[in-house]
């Protein structure tokens, strides 16, 4: 499974949706996952892949990680892993 | 209904062991927060918090009571000596059956907790030490405060996360103003800084890693501290019968409950707390001078915190002081309101307001006078101290000047 499919599946699992329902241009917002939420996803992302994001909720626009929309978010996760390997 | 006064006042934070050398270091706005040491530190991203220094156990305390009390009951049992030592009392007779010690705590025995699971998770060992049990439960440092100084009357231990001990201290309030006993001893303490507790707090994503900035626009977090805060509240008609001297007078409380997240706070839920308090004390908004922020230097406590201030007080807003402490000790979690009710003993009393240090970037949505960096003297009748915790759950005392 790729990177996208695998993030994705994480995000749609948190908003309970489909992952068909889950498209790279949403926003976390607009699939209704709220700062708990967000806090919870990226956990289950460093698990998923074994990274760490640097983020921090006091500062979300404020970090390396850009978590605008899920794209976005796709593509900070894509750069981690290819550190990582 | 009785008058309430604070007659003793004991602590040990990271800024000091004792009263006096805690309001010295606000007074010069010296930051206690410094580079955590423990096992295991290196495996933290958060390495940093506002840790008791210059404390040696050994030399506080035997081997046999070192055996039963865990770092919170330490802090504890060191800030209530100090405490009763002031107030002068004695705990005998009618007075040692009425009198009762409610504390607030949230994490309990942290440290004994961690210590033990790594025995038996990490280690691999079957077999831990027989106090573990009572060394680790809330109620352990109310319970060895009550053996140590003969206090029989109602004692219990409040855990609201950052709450507890304003809502301690509320509880023991009511006790003497409702005329159940003339004495309660109150406070509350935390020491959460070791591996398990501060990796906790990791996770949630609200920490600091580079120190605790209240109200300044790039603030990004909290920062731990630990230690304890004991106070004597009694019944001002005894205090003045046997010439106590008295630090201040608790006027009133409020409690409420945001009812709506687990750890958003809500703007409507802290200015409920805030104008309930000054009802419950009679207390005109234009009288208070100064309020000890609840100010964790998150994003989202600072901005609905001042948000709810300017509700509550309208054009007061702008002429009343309101600080952070925590920018110096950190935050104790349940024994947090306890050691920042110093700063409101210090301002009535002595006409010093502490200040926020770390302040480096006015934030439009903070836009109070929140004595940046430098302590200032003023005239103060009267103070508030605000505490709003995860899960809603809020409590503010307002204190006041004794003439």
């Amino acid at each position: 499974m790729d990177i996208e499919t695998r993030v994705i599946r994480i995000i749609a699992e948190q908003a309970v949706l489909d992952p068909s329902d889950v498209t790279s241009g949403n926003t976390l917002e607009e699939l209704g996952i709220d700062s708990l939420g967000l806090v919870e996803s990226i956990f289950a992302i460093e698990e998923e892949f074994d990274i760490s994001i640097p983020f921090n909720a006091n500062e979300p626009k404020n970090t390396d990680f850009d978590i605008s929309s899920v794209s976005s978010i796709i593509s900070g996760i894509e750069k981690l892993v290819k550190a990582l390997n | 209904m009785k008058r309430v006064v604070i007659t003793g006042a004991g602590t040990i934070n990271a800024l000091g062991t004792s009263v006096a050398t805690t309001l010295e270091a606000m007074r010069e706005g010296r930051s206690g927060i410094t580079d955590l040491e423990f096992r295991d530190v290196e495996r933290l991203s958060i390495r940093i918090g506002g840790q008791v220094r210059e404390y040696d156990p050994a030399a506080a305390f035997n081997r046999q009571q070192l055996a039963l009390y865990d770092r919170f009951t330490q802090f504890t049992l060191i800030a209530a000596r100090e405490a009763i030592a002031q107030s002068g009392l004695e705990f005998t007779g009618d007075l040692a059956t009425k009198a009762g010690v409610i504390l607030g705590n949230s994490g309990g025995g942290m440290t004994t907790l961690d210590e033990n699971y790594r025995t038996v998770y990490e280690d691999g060992k079957n077999r831990v030490h027989p106090f573990v049990v009572p060394k680790l439960m809330n109620n352990a440092a109310a319970s060895h405060v009550s053996m140590e100084y003969n206090l029989k009357g109602p004692s219990y231990t409040v855990s609201t996360a950052c709450a507890s001990s304003n809502h301690a201290m509320a509880q023991a309030f009511q006790m003497v103003h409702g005329g159940i006993t003339p004495v309660m001893v109150t406070g509350g303490s935390e020491s959460m800084l070791c591996f398990g507790g501060v990796k906790a707090w990791e996770g949630l994503r609200v920490m600091s890693k580079d120190g605790c900035r209240p109200f300044s626009a790039n603030r990004n977090g909290m920062v731990q501290g630990e230690g304890a805060g004991i106070f004597v509240f009694e019944d001002y008609d005894h205090a003045r019968k046997r010439g106590a001297e008295i630090l201040a007078e608790v006027a009133g409380y409020a409690m409420s409950s945001d009812a709506s997240d687990i750890v958003t706070p809500s703007k409507q839920g802290a200015a409920r707390a805030i104008a309930g308090a000054l009802h419950d004390a009679r207390i005109n908004l234009d009288e208070v001078g100064y309020i000890n922020a609840h100010g964790t230097g998150t994003a989202a406590n600072d901005k609905t915190e001042c948000a709810a201030v300017a509700d509550v007080f309208g054009q007061h807003a702008d002429r009343l002081m309101i600080s952070s402490t925590k920018s110096m000790h950190g935050h104790l979690i349940g024994g947090t309101g306890a050691v920042e009710l110093l700063a409101c003993i210090m301002a009535l009393r002595d006409g010093i307001i502490a200040p926020t240090i770390g302040y480096q970037e006015p934030d439009p949505e903070c836009a109070l006078d929140v004595v940046p960096n430098e302590a200032r003297e003023a005239r103060v009748d009267v103070a508030l101290s605000n505490a709003f915790a995860f899960g809603g759950l809020n409590a503010v005392l307002a204190l006041r000047k004794i003439a």
